[in-house]
């Protein structure tokens, strides 16, 4: 990888294919070229990332506006990092507090965003399709940091980064996600992301924490964690998510732990040279073992963080260029 | 001395009677006087005022069973004077609306306002159901005999499902002894929990939690299993599922007292309406998969669904732009139902007179009203309509005060000419 000029835009250093959405608010619906671009241009900022003098000025004069509905400190942190690396304007607004509570509807913060000329918004919100609504209601150009259990797209993105940057491609490997999928838009978006660039997807989880005919999803399904992670290249973990368990889902954590929390002799199933990998924010001792998710050979959990600020910046800058594909 | 009009030139339809023929109809006042094939064939009678139908159809006017009144409670999404200029705007003669107003109508009280209300808005014919259960809470009876002496028709929880079973079965049981029909919503409220559409793949892409088809299934196969126990008159309301169809059937077989109907969404459109988030599409029961909205068709084709009702749900946009987990259930449906109605002629499913008698004699039937037929004596409640007219629906265009329609731009076929209402005309195109 060559130095990066700081004046201009990364380029994918490929063709000339140009990415042809105005928002990125999922997985679904992307190309494998419209993937492989947003990694290829990734790739350079976690180049620009390492160096000591991070910043360029890609973004200089735009305003990103990260929009959160839900709590959040990782990803936002990590839109703010990127939009900043870049020398864009970053403002944080943190909605569930204020507005919300004072009435006003999702179309109404549209309204007012368009009002302050943002060039990007990084939305998260807790209800599926929330993102999509706010992006046919404002100027700008929506990435999504996570809708309900909708898609999570650039957590898949960071992960598919962190495994190409490991692995050398995505194509071929086999990957088990495992835990709770039924609750979990990384699940969505890493299995639309890994389909599409051809790995083959197994998913492990009791049957409580599967979504209705899944399977039609071209993966495979398993309810027992030792055969769902067989020869696996790729072990993905979900967090059990707690606060969305309203319901019995599992009956304990204990349960939960003995049967699908990953140990190493659950791992020992998989491929040798197997890596583990975890969205966080983990629960230890709920879903993965301390060993494990601090076995630096084997987890890729920090390494997915430092990815994150990568891909952020690539979907950043590729949202924020002049062309005229920038379509929805 | 009482008007007297004379329909002439019309074709003359009666799913009553079977009557599908060219004649005239004669309103005497606020009744039916006269009608036939051989009416008025000896000259022009003498009469206060002719309308030549230009052979267009003729029938009683229709009859929607399952409306939701916004008054009292709600009247920024619908006034009592909006849902009659709707109602009349679509051929319908008299609506029956849910016990959902707030106050519910739990209460006499409530009864007589909307009566009072809907004289003095003189539009179509407003009825109710009271609810079963005091405040639609599902707990304790409702004074069923004073209500329906007051004039509500039915008694129905609205769209919630009286989930408790012996409530259910006290309910079937006690309304019985006034010869009082129940109408349930079959929704097993514990399978539905927090679902917003039907469960399945389309649900899980777009994470949305689902409400299984066997949330309804199980409610109405619980229900005959009490209506069995009790003997009371029971009527599934808004079938949408192949499963729960097939229940109604087999009790009817069995000589049960049940009765169903269903709303136009469950045959016009399925859960793909939903796409990518469309509150408008979001009603309750869910929209269901193909192949439950075939056997909806096949349903009202064999005559194990008796009725089709509008489901007219108004909301207002701050009520449906919203993500798809907080927009409320609902569409609006009295200015499509029969258009919607007819596509089930114009596709071949179901011969005019049978479709025409869903929205017409059966509800008439059900809700023990003396309109929905042509017959000497009876109300003149008519429609004039041309069936096969194409137009294309446009939610500015709509009456009513809420414009959620699932059918804006939709091409449909059968407009309606006029509408009458105790021998006056409501409504003229």
């Amino acid at each position: 990888m060559t130095a990066p000029s700081k004046s201009s835009r990364k380029s994918s250093g490929k063709s000339a294919y140009r990415f042809p959405h105005k928002h990125i608010l999922g997985i679904e619906g992307l190309s494998a070229e419209s993937i492989g671009l947003i990694l290829d241009l990734s790739d350079s900022y976690v180049e620009q990332s390492r160096q000591r003098d991070k910043k360029s000025d890609v973004l200089r004069g735009r305003t990103v506006i990260n929009l959160f509905f839900e709590n959040s400190t990782r990803t936002r942190t990590s839109f703010e990092l990127a939009g900043k690396r870049l020398g864009g304007d970053v403002i944080n607004m943190s909605v569930s507090s204020s507005s919300i509570k004072k009435g006003e509807t999702l179309i109404d913060t549209a309204m007012t965003l368009n009002a302050m000329h943002a060039d990007v918004l990084c939305v998260r919100h807790p209800n599926s399709g929330a993102v999509q609504l706010l992006s046919e209601k404002v100027n700008c150009s929506v990435i999504s940091g996570g809708d309900g259990t909708h898609e999570h797209p650039t957590q898949a993105l960071l992960d598919a980064l962190t495994i190409r940057r490991r692995r050398g491609k995505i194509a071929g490997l086999t990957v088990a996600i495992c835990g709770d999928i039924l609750h979990s838009r990384v699940a969505r978006s890493n299995i639309h992301l890994l389909s599409t660039m051809g790995a083959r997807v197994r998913l492990v989880a009791p049957p409580t924490l599967l979504p209705a005919e899944v399977e039609r999803y071209g993966v495979e399904v398993y309810n027992n964690i030792k055969d769902g992670i067989a020869d696996c290249d790729i072990v993905m973990m979900l967090r059990l998510q707690q606060e969305r368990m309203k319901g019995m889902f599992v009956p304990s954590i204990r349960e939960y732990f003995h049967y699908f929390g990953l140990t190493g002799d659950k791992l020992s199933f998989a491929k040798p040279d197997a890596l583990v990998m975890h969205p966080g924010p983990m629960n230890r001792g709920v879903e993965i073992d301390s060993e494990i998710a601090d076995d630096l050979d084997r987890s890729l959990i920090r390494e997915q963080v430092e990815m994150g600020v990568a891909v952020r910046m690539a979907c950043l800058d590729l949202l924020t260029r002049e062309q005229p594909g920038n379509v929805s | 001395m009482d008007k007297r009009i004379a329909f002439l030139n019309a074709r003359l339809l009666d799913p009553a009677s079977g009557l599908d023929a060219p004649g005239a109809l004669l309103i005497q006042g606020n009744q039916i006087a006269d009608f036939g094939p051989d009416l008025f064939k000896d000259g022009a009678p003498s009469v206060d005022e002719t309308v030549d139908c230009g052979g267009m159809c003729l029938s009683a006017g229709l009859i929607d069973m399952r409306v939701q009144l916004r008054e009292p409670g709600a009247e920024h999404k619908e006034t009592i004077e909006s849902i009659g200029d709707a109602a009349i705007a679509g051929g319908v003669t008299t609506l029956i609306s849910l016990p959902n107003t707030d106050p519910v109508i739990d209460d006499v009280s409530v009864v007589e306002f909307i009566a009072r209300r809907a004289q003095e808005a003189n539009r179509a014919k407003i009825r109710c159901y009271g609810s079963v259960t005091r405040g639609t809470r599902g707990t304790e009876l409702t004074e069923m005999g004073l209500l329906s002496e007051a004039g509500a028709l039915a008694f129905t929880d609205g769209n919630r499902a009286i989930a408790d079973a012996l409530v259910m079965r006290r309910a079937l049981s006690y309304a019985k002894g006034f010869d009082l029909m129940i109408m349930q919503h079959p929704e097993e409220p514990a399978l539905a929990s927090e679902g917003v559409m039907n469960e399945g793949e389309i649900a899980t892409r777009l994470g949305l939690a689902g409400i299984p088809m066997v949330a309804e299934t199980m409610m109405v196969e619980r229900d005959l299993r009490l209506v069995e126990l009790t003997g009371g008159r029971y009527h599934a309301g808004h079938l949408s599922t192949a499963q729960a169809i097939e229940a109604v059937r087999g009790a009817k077989k069995r000589g049960l007292a049940v009765t169903c109907d269903t709303a136009p969404n469950y045959f016009a459109l399925n859960e793909t309406a939903v796409g990518d988030y469309r509150t408008f599409a979001k009603v309750s029961p869910p929209l269901r998969g193909e192949d439950d909205r075939r056997a909806v068709v096949e349903g009202l084709a064999d005559g194990t669904i008796d009725a089709i009702a509008s489901d007219h749900t108004p909301h207002d946009q701050d009520s449906k732009r919203l993500p798809f987990d907080q927009a409320e259930f609902g569409a609006v449906g009295l200015e499509t139902l029969l258009p919607l109605t007819l596509e089930l002629y114009h596709n071949g499913h179901l011969p005019l007179l049978d479709a025409l008698a869903k929205v017409t004699a059966a509800p008439a039937a059900l809700m023990g009203l003396p309109c929905g037929k042509l017959q000497r004596g009876a109300p003149a409640d008519l429609v004039l309509f041309d069936p096969d007219r194409p137009w294309q629906i446009d939610e500015q265009k709509l009456r009513s005060k809420s414009k959620n329609t699932p059918y804006d731009e939709r091409p449909v076929q059968g407009v309606v000419m006029r509408t009458i209402v105790e021998g006056h005309t409501a409504y003229a195109a």
